[in-house]
């Protein structure tokens, strides 16, 4: 059914759709609407789950472990320094192989303390050993979460969810709220194999040395590899019930054969979607290739979607100081072994929440006209705001 | 077919020992023998041997007398530590309940997801939590703390050795005043560690939770009817073990119950059970001893015996001050015998039921 | 949260036949694809501006269209400048950036005018509503039109409490007739339940009938 609804209470809404038994999360801005709207349908009593309101992020991973580890689907949700503290329990969910789904809100991470939108706190887990999808709208984020529940038990790997942080999370628009049915038609009940049941006793998390351990680090890095297809396989299986996919493990918008790209995750793709609508006349049509899947890393789509191009414009929304872009660098990488691969011009944005106006796909078009075009910059900084020995 | 050895014969009598059927037809049938009087006992061994813990190690002494009293219907949290490492080498294991190690500061959190995960499925498994001092009195603090305010049906037990053993015996705050360790050790400038024990099990009530204990290796009796009480309730409940630990401690690994007796009949280490906050019954001694009979079995406390040095006879009679405190503020110096004192637990009822609560 | 049955409730879509009829007025035979219309909402934390923007939304959201509103976030408490925006249109908002050049402006506390620089960007054939007790010319620097409202004083005589944002709304509606007030209505009663609705349906109906109906009616669009 259609609704118009707040990023986060559509979030709340597909998670109660989804029937987690276990809840657990601390509120953080801006995932907070999400924690919030959740604790008020368990308190309407129209999610019966399991609500635990734990003492730091640093627990809700943990306690999302053990939950799931012991047979449960779990859901947690968090953001920026959330994130971060919870990132050694992030490497033991994966690394034990355990399903559950979080969302995160993604926030800048400090200091400075910056509240706003851009994705530096997924970007630092992104070694994590979990899928990592990005979602550009909120009906995107809750058609996705939704499969990331699916995903997560069929691959037994963690899935989290990138969300703008109020850029999606605080906006209200047009969502179509899956119906019950329907959802319960297309995700299963949980299942996990090797789960901790008395009956038939495991021992999970032991102590594996140098013998066993690189066969471990292969056996999940394989099964991040496997989950490509997966992903794609598992959208489809979405259009399939609900007429509308969520994206795959990319998609290419805008002109398809123009031989200049801008490549990019999250919110940003709609502005430059929009901004193409505006602009086109003046500064020609481009690719626009929208990235959902960011882990495990779509390299070959990703090969083929960029055939032809000349010249590609990565949009970062964080940054590896001393580096560049994380996400350049990571698609420069992947482009290597291609032949006549497209020049990369890596460009960071909108970072700590500073707003992109439709006019960005203008500007950056253009500035890859200059043959001394920097190929890394935070494009939107003024330096002029810095002592001349920062710039 | 090669002709059977005798070797068979053995493996098919270790198979029929550990339950495990012959692996086929042609293999002959064992005589049943005659159970052993160990095998009669209808206990259940949570922890098998085998596992790769020192001789002597309190820890492994005191997690087997838990697992024996909590039964099959369990699931284990365990935190980072030498119990973790010492029975889960993969790809062996010497649990045989469902057991998970996470993290060193997180088994608190782990075990509230396994409860909520239980309660959510309407099961009744008893959720456990198992970690040394390092893991409950220092870094996994805020996790314990968090899950016993939430009220979550969970046993969590700490193994009190008294400082970080697995990473080779750093001070904790859990290691008494004047123990030398790694990091808190003897020199011209420094009697050992400067610092007190924590309470740990003050603080642990302070949350007002159902049933918080401490007991000691050297009690089995006393320590299994603490599981088996706390097992009974609904709702957090805390138990803290004197476990010895002969590497750290630095004693002869046959001494490990003699000295945990020892820390509780001088007092250092008072076996308490609270409820709700409240003092409820203690382990009363019958004939207290001088600390330094206690201290001086263990290398951790020799520099306290030095002779001719001010110092250790300062850090001695204070030693003896915090025990002394001990006895006087939960009154464990009891009138004439009791069955139930340090002597009578150990000499009388060793073994058998206790009298009083079950 | 309102329903999507209220759509079908409620049709035509006045805000669409708004600018087509404009276009018309201006000699086009075919009307063109309807062009997104962008609101900003000032005010102060603890009037409900952020509240205002999703219930304009919600309100255009019954009438059929498509929406987007969402706060400029910051870290503000009660009494600091807070801004909102509201997007309407007839087909899927892909654009994700705050409004820099609305074509209408709701401010719900006059005094966030002092700053000059708060009416920048606004369409100059667009409008801006205020709320204030003060004569409109007090507010009006350029041609763009403006009305002022005394939402405040009509929200504590109706509610009995000073939270001007649903009456201004209302009021803004009337003014603009973008959404019908059935629609608003509609969005309230997504949102409140009980004496609260009653008031503040009444309060809507009573702070519609304090403006001049359809006079922002004929905005053409830049």
């Amino acid at each position: 059914m259609r609704e118009a609804l707040e990023g986060s209470q559509a979030i709340a809404r597909a998670i109660s759709l989804c029937k987690p038994d276990v809840v657990a999360a601390y509120p953080i801005t801006p995932q907070t609407h999400i924690v919030e709207n959740l604790s008020k349908l368990v308190a309407d009593g129209n999610l019966h789950t399991e609500f635990v309101s734990v003492e730091s992020e640093f627990s809700a991973a943990s306690v999302v472990l053990g939950a799931a580890a012991a047979g449960a689907r779990a859901y947690t949700a968090s953001a920026s320094q959330g994130i971060l503290l919870m990132s050694e329990v992030m490497y033991n969910i994966s690394g034990m192989r355990i399903p559950l789904v979080m969302t995160i809100a993604n926030r800048a991470v400090g200091a400075p303390l910056n509240i706003w939108n851009d994705q530096s706190d997924t970007m630092a887990v992104r070694d994590a050993g979990w899928i990592q999808l990005h979602c550009i709208s909120n009906q995107e984020a809750v058609d996705t979460t939704i499969q990331a529940f699916r995903l997560a038990q069929e691959t037994e790997l963690p899935v989290a969810v990138n969300m703008d942080g109020f850029v999606l999370t605080h906006t209200m628009e047009v969502i179509d709220v899956p119906a019950q049915a329907e959802v319960d038609k297309y995700l299963p009940p949980f299942e996990f194999s090797r789960k901790l049941d008395p009956a038939n006793p495991v021992s999970m998390g032991t102590l594996v040395d140098p013998n066993w351990f690189s066969e471990v680090r292969h056996s999940h890095h394989a099964a991040m590899v496997k989950a490509l297809p997966k992903i794609e396989e598992i959208d489809k299986a979405f259009a399939k019930v609900f007429g509308r996919a969520s994206g795959g493990l990319l998609t290419v918008e805008g002109d398809k054969k123009a031989k200049v790209a801008i490549l990019a995750m999250g919110s940003v793709v709609g502005t430059m979607m929009a901004g193409q609508d505006e602009f086109k006349d003046e500064v020609g049509s481009a690719r626009i290739v929208k990235l959902r899947a960011f882990r495990p890393f779509p390299a070959k789509a990703l090969r083929d979607a960029l055939k032809g191009v000349e010249k590609l414009v990565v949009i970062d929304r964080a940054i590896s100081p001393g580096l560049g872009g994380v996400l350049g660098t990571e698609v420069s990488a992947v482009l290597s072994t291609m032949d006549n691969g497209p020049k990369v011009y890596n460009y960071a944005l909108g970072l700590g929440g500073r707003d992109i106006q439709a006019s960005m796909y203008k500007d950056l078009l253009k500035a890859i006209e200059n043959p001394k075009a920097p190929r890394f910059a935070i494009f939107d900084a003024d330096l002029k705001k810095l002592p001349p020995e920062d710039r | 077919m090669a002709p059977r050895s005798d070797n068979s014969k053995r493996l098919n009598e270790l198979r029929m020992k550990h339950g495990r059927p012959p692996a086929g037809p042609n293999e002959p049938k064992a005589a049943k023998a005659e159970p052993t009087l160990r095998e009669q006992q209808p206990r259940f061994r949570g922890l098998e041997s085998g596992h790769r813990a020192c001789q002597g190690c309190g820890e492994a002494l005191a997690a087997r007398l838990v697992m024996e009293s909590a039964g099959p219907d369990v699931m284990v949290a365990n935190a980072t530590g030498c119990l973790e490492v010492f029975s889960t080498p993969w790809p062996q294991t010497a649990w045989r309940v469902p057991w998970i190690h996470s993290l060193f500061e997180n088994a608190s959190a782990v075990a509230s997801g396994m409860e909520a995960a239980m309660k959510a499925k309407g099961k009744n498994t008893k959720v456990l939590s198992f970690g040394g001092d390092g893991a409950t009195y220092d870094i996994g603090f805020q996790s314990l703390s968090g899950m016993l305010e939430r009220h979550h049906n969970v046993l969590y037990v700490t193994y009190d050795n008294e400082a970080y053993m697995n990473t080779g015996i750093q001070r904790s705050s859990s290691t008494p005043h004047a123990a030398s360790t790694t990091t808190s050790p003897v020199g011209a400038e420094r009697m050992g560690k400067r610092h007190l024990k924590k309470d740990l099990l003050s603080i642990v009530a302070a949350h007002h939770i159902p049933y918080a204990a401490s007991a000691s290796v050297a009690y089995p009796a006393d320590l299994q009817r603490k599981v088996r009480y706390a097992m009974g309730v609904e709702g957090p409940t805390f138990l803290v073990i004197h476990s010895p630990c002969p590497l750290g401690w630095r004693h002869d690994s046959a001494l490990t119950v003699e000295i945990a007796r020892r820390a509780v009949e001088c007092g250092l280490f008072p076996l308490v059970e609270l409820e709700r906050g409240a003092l409820t019954n203690i382990m009363p001694i019958r004939d207290p001893r001088p600390v330094a009979e206690y201290l001086k079995l263990q290398g951790r406390f020799a520099h306290l015996f030095k002779k001719n040095d001010y110092r250790a006879a300062e850090e001695l009679d204070h030693l003896q001050a915090l025990a002394d405190h001990n006895i006087a503020i939960y009154g464990l110096r009891g009138e004439g015998t009791d069955p139930v004192d340090t002597t009578g637990v150990a000499q009388v009822r060793r073994g058998g039921p206790l009298a009083g609560r079950n | 949260m309102a329903t999507g049955e209220a759509v079908v409730q409620i049709a035509p879509n006045p805000a669409i036949a708004l600018k087509r009829g404009a276009e018309a007025l201006a000699g086009a035979e075919e009307p063109e694809e309807p062009i997104m219309i962008e609101y900003r909402i000032h005010g102060r934390g603890g009037q409900g501006s952020v509240a205002a923007a999703y219930l304009l939304a919600a309100a255009a959201f019954e009438a059929g269209f498509t929406c987007q509103a969402f706060p400029a976030f910051g870290a503000e408490r009660r009494g600091a400048p807070v801004m909102a925006f509201v997007r309407i249109d007839e087909k899927p908002i892909t654009l994700r950036s705050q409004v820099r050049s609305p074509d209408f402006m709701i401010v719900q506390d006059d005094t966030l005018l002092l700053d000059p620089n708060l009416t920048a960007g606004l369409n100059p054939e667009g409008a801006m509503l205020v709320n204030s007790r003060k004569p409109a010319s007090e507010f009006k620097k350029s041609k763009t039109r403006v009305i002022a409202f005394p939402a405040t004083e009509l929200a504590v005589e109706v509610i009995g409490r000073p939270i001007p944002n649903t009456a201004l709304l209302a009021a803004f509606l009337a003014l603009t007739e973008h959404v019908p007030q059935k629609a608003l209505a509609a969005a309230l009663k997504g949102r409140f339940a009980g004496p609260v609705l009653e008031k503040n349906l009444e309060l809507i109906a009573k702070a519609a009938d304090t403006v001049e109906k359809g006079a922002w009616k004929e905005k053409a669009h830049a």
